[in-house]
């Protein structure tokens, strides 16, 4: 076909920069003529089909190759946006690989940039082909430009291609040493890249984490703790060095970084330090903390300003798992700060305080009002702070939480408003003192028209009775009254479930109940019957008096229900309630015992937060939301029983700050940062402004007259 | 981190998509379309699922789903900022956030998502150095290209703010005019029950700045009261220390538009809500098939300023299917697919005795359908200008490090934020 003419055609003048590389030569004819075999079967696929539209894009493919090949750049940078615009879309674009590889070359540094995003995007699928490109990034790699040097190198490292892996290795190794910080961040982005092609490789890349670990610029730390985490996270001794110089960079350094560096110091300090909460009980008075600890602590903390919710989080996490208990009042407010984030950030941060209030409920108790339901929250944001006041309600707060709870149950979100009933019958079994109170409530709802309401007030109710040991016949009683007006399955269940264990309290309406539904048998759904049947066997148990005829009719009609549960229950009940009197022997299974069987007292469900077991994932964590171990987590290791060597974190001379960081410190521990910095270097500049000063007075005034002006122009834009 | 991004509208086409790693093929997004169709709105679509090899992380915003997927332990909060920052950046390039923007500019979106994340770890995330990296779009500039035959959007040599101290403030910025505005804006949270009383109340401010600064202008922003400024956050270019000590705000600006510092505002005591709602929503009326309802609002704003861009919004429950009524002031209307009755009041004057606005009429009922009970919550917005509702006021804005005089502008905006009465 003209496509693999083509390709052919193209490969001539690349074949010897291939062996500048020194590497075996790919088997061209036998990789090509699978392709063209690849394109021919494709080809022959379409064309039974006669589709016109297979052929036509062909040929547009055709014109961007023309194109590829004209000796304009614009040409070239036109069909390279028309090719980038199509990978972006998703659309395979593979068959035009050997026409763009050959514009790595390009002096136009958009077409290069665009044939570098190509090429990473289809390097894997054509192996030998991508391997023609590899020359010019070695060139590129000695370039004086440091952003070419970099670029060369990230993408050099992109092309998943095993053969070239001792050449990224050897470009790697390089990059680490190289003049430019720049380019020293992107070698330590590649690491995981060459890690992930083949694990072999370890050992050298520990050399090289190794070294970039030991770089003292912001730029690069961040990354070079992200390799570290993602090849040797357990290879803690690595940081002791570097522990000092990271606690004082980790305030310049890119918020993306601070993420990772902080998570990581959380485990390290877990290692090597003390329990913070622990010394507490050896000693009558609290050990002062290891200096580097507390370094730590100390340097993190202007982090709880950030303006990313991620920096916030890891600093929380790291607060909550390693200081001291008197601190946890910091981190509450600066993640209740992040609810006012996006709906997201909310979601997740809500999860995470959650979590908290099942645990320890006392250190959000002064911010209930924070998690109080909009009616615009997003569904599952509602369910979660719902969860969260269930968590904090304790006697003091009830009546308040109450009027709250009732005003979600009027909500028009009908899922929030079943949830609230159920956060009501939590509280009434947290808090035995409220239970009164919330079952007079629960019994009010359902005189409500909303029918899932109903059923879930009658669920609650079914639970709470079954914990109440007083008497609540007349609530039974009530429930009874109101079983024909319900028609949700899962609420019928419950009342017949209720009135069959409390039958004896209620000798003369379960009766009658058990007559009408033996009437309505065959139109009630699967649970429903299975109640039916349970109520029959345990009345006839009772009362088998009134019951006994009702009963037989009952399990005769359930023998051959559709549903084997039914039929199968209907089978395990009838000896034991309806013996045989010429088969069993009645002494085995007297009356009382059977009442014993059938109506044993059932422990009450419980009704539990989903945090209510401490979690064991680091906070905020995926796995910690997701409740489960995900790959790549790192446990969170145990404190040290003993205190660990301290001294391996000396440094021989103290790690002097960048010179280019003295200027501009922003959370700098020691360095006091701004002012005093300027009133050395521009001393003129201060004269200046004292001069100044009454100017400003007057510029004031000016910026007063600029709001009105403002105001006004706004105000024109509303009318 | 982050193996795969996808761009997913409302309709459910995947319309852009980037790998950062070995490619996922799109049917992965399957299972983010089974929870959005889940899901009653788009907003409820949850921010996190779990699939059996890959973790769906994903924000929605202006009508998009960001999808990010990922497959090993990330701290959530992590992906999902960065998708933010990505929205940001090109609302900060296109002047908007919308499939439109992103379709027209697809080249460009793609050039930044290959420069946003390297391997799947953010790389290069300031919109300052972005911006020296792949230029943004401007007509002037697309001219001068032609004219000159210089054709490229992609800057050959690195942004020097990479390796500064200042990483996040572009060099060489130069403008004839020197400005620097200030919007100080204020939203009220608040819940206010059916006895007009708040259940709770809050307000949140963010300072929103735009620079326009020659040179490396060192700026000193102080408060009349700083002391109403509660657990602040600040962009990074604020120098932490001066803001404990002595509360106010001294930094070296990024070049452009962002967000100096967002604050909770401390309000001891009741904070006044600037109005005031009296209801009656009723869905029975002895008559038959249909429901009466009456909204009365009575502004009570600040001494000398206007409640303006004030709208009511009632989302009512499915059974009512129309609504007949009588505006005094402002338009209603009725969405019959959301139903969602909208009043839009618009502009309050005080001083010209517009009085109490109400809005009052019948509400049509489905026949049939059976008479709900539920109570919906009305939500109010309106902003008010010249005014914060804390009461913060800048004191003065000085320059350091620069000889000129900029021009200097304050603006100061209370809004409603979550605000609802509930009936």
């Amino acid at each position: 076909s003209s496509a693999s003419k083509m390709s052919n055609g193209g490969f001539q003048p690349y074949n010897s920069p291939m062996d500048q590389l020194g590497l075996p030569p790919p088997d061209h004819a036998s990789s090509t003529g699978s392709q063209d075999g690849d394109r021919g079967t494709r080809s022959s696929a379409a064309d039974p089909a006669g589709s016109a539209f297979f052929s036509g894009d062909f040929k547009k493919h055709d014109d961007l190759r023309a194109m590829l090949e004209s000796s304009k750049d614009s040409q070239k940078l036109e069909a390279m946006r028309r090719i980038i615009a199509m990978v972006a879309k998703g659309k395979d674009c593979s068959d035009l690989f050997p026409s763009v590889v050959k514009n790595v070359v390009s002096k136009n540094s958009e077409v290069k940039k665009l044939v570098y995003v190509y090429l990473t995007r289809y390097a894997e699928e054509q192996q030998d082909l991508a391997l023609l490109s590899i020359a010019t990034f070695q060139r590129a790699l000695k370039d004086p430009n440091q952003l070419i040097r970099a670029s060369a190198l990230r993408v050099l490292t992109s092309i998943r291609v095993p053969v070239i892996l001792p050449i990224q290795t050897l470009a790697l190794q390089d990059a680490v040493s190289d003049m430019s910080a720049y380019v020293r961040k992107t070698a330590a982005l590649a690491i995981p890249k060459i890690y992930s092609l083949d694990p072999e490789t370890k050992p050298q890349l520990m050399g090289v984490i190794e070294k970039l670990l030991a770089d003292k610029t912001t730029l690069v730390v961040g990354v070079a703790i992200q390799a570290f985490e993602e090849i040797c996270p357990n290879r803690i001794d690595l940081i002791h060095k570097n522990y000092r110089k990271l606690c004082e960079l980790l305030a310049d350094v890119q918020d993306w970084g601070q993420v990772v560096i902080i998570n990581m110091l959380t485990r390290y300090v877990r290692t090597q330090f003390l329990d913070p909460a622990q010394q507490n009980q050896k000693q009558e008075r609290q050990n002062p903390l290891d200096p580097d600890h507390e370094l730590l602590l100390r340097t993190v903390r202007p982090l709880f300003q950030s303006q990313n919710a991620a920096v916030v989080m890891a600093v929380a996490q790291l607060y909550y798992h390693c200081a001291p208990p008197g601190y946890m009042n910091i981190v509450i407010r600066h993640l209740v700060r992040l609810l006012r984030a996006s709906p997201e950030v909310q979601s997740c941060v809500l999860t995470s305080l959650s979590a908290l209030s099942a645990s320890s409920p006392h250190l959000l108790s002064g911010h209930l009002k924070c998690f109080y339901i909009h009616s615009t929250d997003s569904s599952s944001v509602k369910l979660v702070k719902l969860d969260i006041l269930t968590n904090l309600a304790t006697d003091s707060n009830f009546p308040v939480l109450l009027r709250e709870l009732q005003a979600y149950v009027s909500s028009p979100d009908s899922e929030l408003a079943s949830a609230a009933v159920r956060a009501i019958g939590r509280c009434a079994s947290q808090l035995p003192d409220t239970t009164d109170t919330c079952l007079n409530n629960l019994v009010s709802l359902l005189a409500k028209k909303d029918e899932s309401v109903v059923a879930e007030a009658i669920v609650v109710i079914k639970k709470l009775l079954q914990v109440q040991t007083s008497d609540h016949s007349h609530m039974i009683v009530d429930l009874a009254r109101l079983v024909d007006g319900i028609a949700i399955p899962r609420a019928r269940a419950s009342i017949l479930w209720l009135i069959g264990e409390y039958c004896d309290r209620i000798p003369k309406i379960a009766p009658d109940v058990l007559r009408k539904f033996a009437k309505s048998f065959l139109e009630e759904e699967d649970q429903v019957k299975l109640q039916i049947v349970n109520l029959a066997a345990k009345l006839c148990v009772c009362n088998p008096k009134q019951a006994r005829l009702l009963a037989q009719y009952v399990l005769n009609l359930a023998k051959y229900d559709q549903n084997y549960d039914i039929r199968d229950r209907s089978r395990f009940l009838r000896p034991l309630v309806l013996p045989d009197p010429s088969v069993a022997e009645p002494t085995l299974l007297a009356g009382k015992r059977v009442k014993k069987i059938l109506l044993a007292p059932k422990p009450a469900p419980e009704v539990q937060s989903r945090f209510a077991e401490k979690s064991p994932f680091q906070l905020g964590s995926l796995s910690h939301l997701l409740n489960l171990r995900l790959p790549g987590y790192q446990a969170l290791p145990d404190w040290p029983a003993e205190q660990p060597d301290s001294s391996v974190r000396a440094v021989a001379a103290p790690a002097p700050a960048p010179s280019s960081m003295a200027a501009y410190s922003r959370g700098g521990v020691d360095r006091i940062s701004g002012s005093s910095d300027e009133s050395e270097d521009e001393d003129e500049d201060e004269e200046d402004d004292e001069e100044d000063e009454e100017e400003d007075e007057d510029e004031e005034e000016e910026e007063e007259e600029d709001d009105d002006e403002e105001e006004d122009s706004s105000e024109e834009e509303n009318t | 981190m982050i193996h795969s991004i996808f761009f997913i509208n409302n309709s459910g086409d995947i319309f852009l998509e980037k790998h950062y790693k070995r490619v996922i093929p799109k049917s992965i997004c399957d299972y983010f379309f089974e929870e959005v169709t889940k899901n009653s709105s788009p907003e409820n679509v949850p921010p996190i699922i779990q699939t059996p090899n890959h973790i769906l992380i994903s924000i929605y915003r202006a009508q998009m789903h960001f999808v990010a997927v990922c497959k090993s332990e990330v701290p959530p909060l992590f992906v999902i900022e960065f998708l933010h920052r990505l929205a940001d950046i090109i609302k900060d390039y296109f002047d908007e956030v919308s499939e439109t923007s992103i379709k027209d500019n697809v080249v460009i979106v793609y050039e930044l998502l290959d420069e946003v994340l390297d391997n799947g770890f953010p790389l290069a995330t300031e919109s300052n150095i972005l911006k020296e990296l792949i230029r943004p779009p401007n007509l002037l500039r697309s001219l001068a290209d032609t004219m000159t035959g210089r054709n490229s959007t992609v800057s050959a040599t690195l942004p020097t703010g990479q390796l500064s101290n200042i990483p996040w403030r572009r060099s060489g910025v130069k403008y004839a005019n020197n400005e620097a505005y200030f919007d100080i804006v204020e939203e009220l949270d608040a819940i206010v029950d059916k006895f007009g009383g708040a259940v709770c109340a809050e307000v949140h401010g963010s300072i929103d700045c735009l620079i326009k600064l020659s040179g490396v202008p060192d700026l000193t922003l102080s408060f009349v009261n700083s002391r109403l400024i509660e657990d602040a956050s600040l962009h990074p270019c604020v120098r932490h220390r001066r803001f404990e000590v002595e509360r106010l705000l001294s930094f070296v600006p990024p070049d452009g538009g962002f967000r100096l510092m967002a604050y909770r505002a401390s309000c001891h005591g009741n904070l006044p809500v600037p109005l005031d709602l009296r209801h009656t929503i009723s869905f029975k009326q002895a008559s038959g098939n249909s429901g009466h309802l009456e909204l009365t609002v009575i502004p009570r704003p600040p001494s000398g300023r206007q409640l303006e861009d004030l709208v009511l919004t009632v989302p009512m429950p499915r059974a009512v299917s129309g609504a007949s009524l009588v505006a005094s002031a402002g338009k209603y209307s009725y969405d019959t697919a959301s139903r969602t009755l909208v009043w839009t009041v618009g502009r309050l004057d005080s001083q010209k005795g517009a009085g109490s606005p109400t809005l009052c009429g019948t509400l049509v009922m489905q026949t049939g359908a059976p008479v709900p009970d539920c109570r919906p919550s009305i939500l109010v917005s309106f902003s008010i200008t010249g005014w914060t509702i804390s009461g913060l006021k800048v004191n003065r804005l000085d320059l350091h490090g620069e000889k000129y005089k900029p021009f200097k502008g304050v603006k100061y905006v209370t809004k409603a934020g979550k605000l609802e009465f509930r009936t």
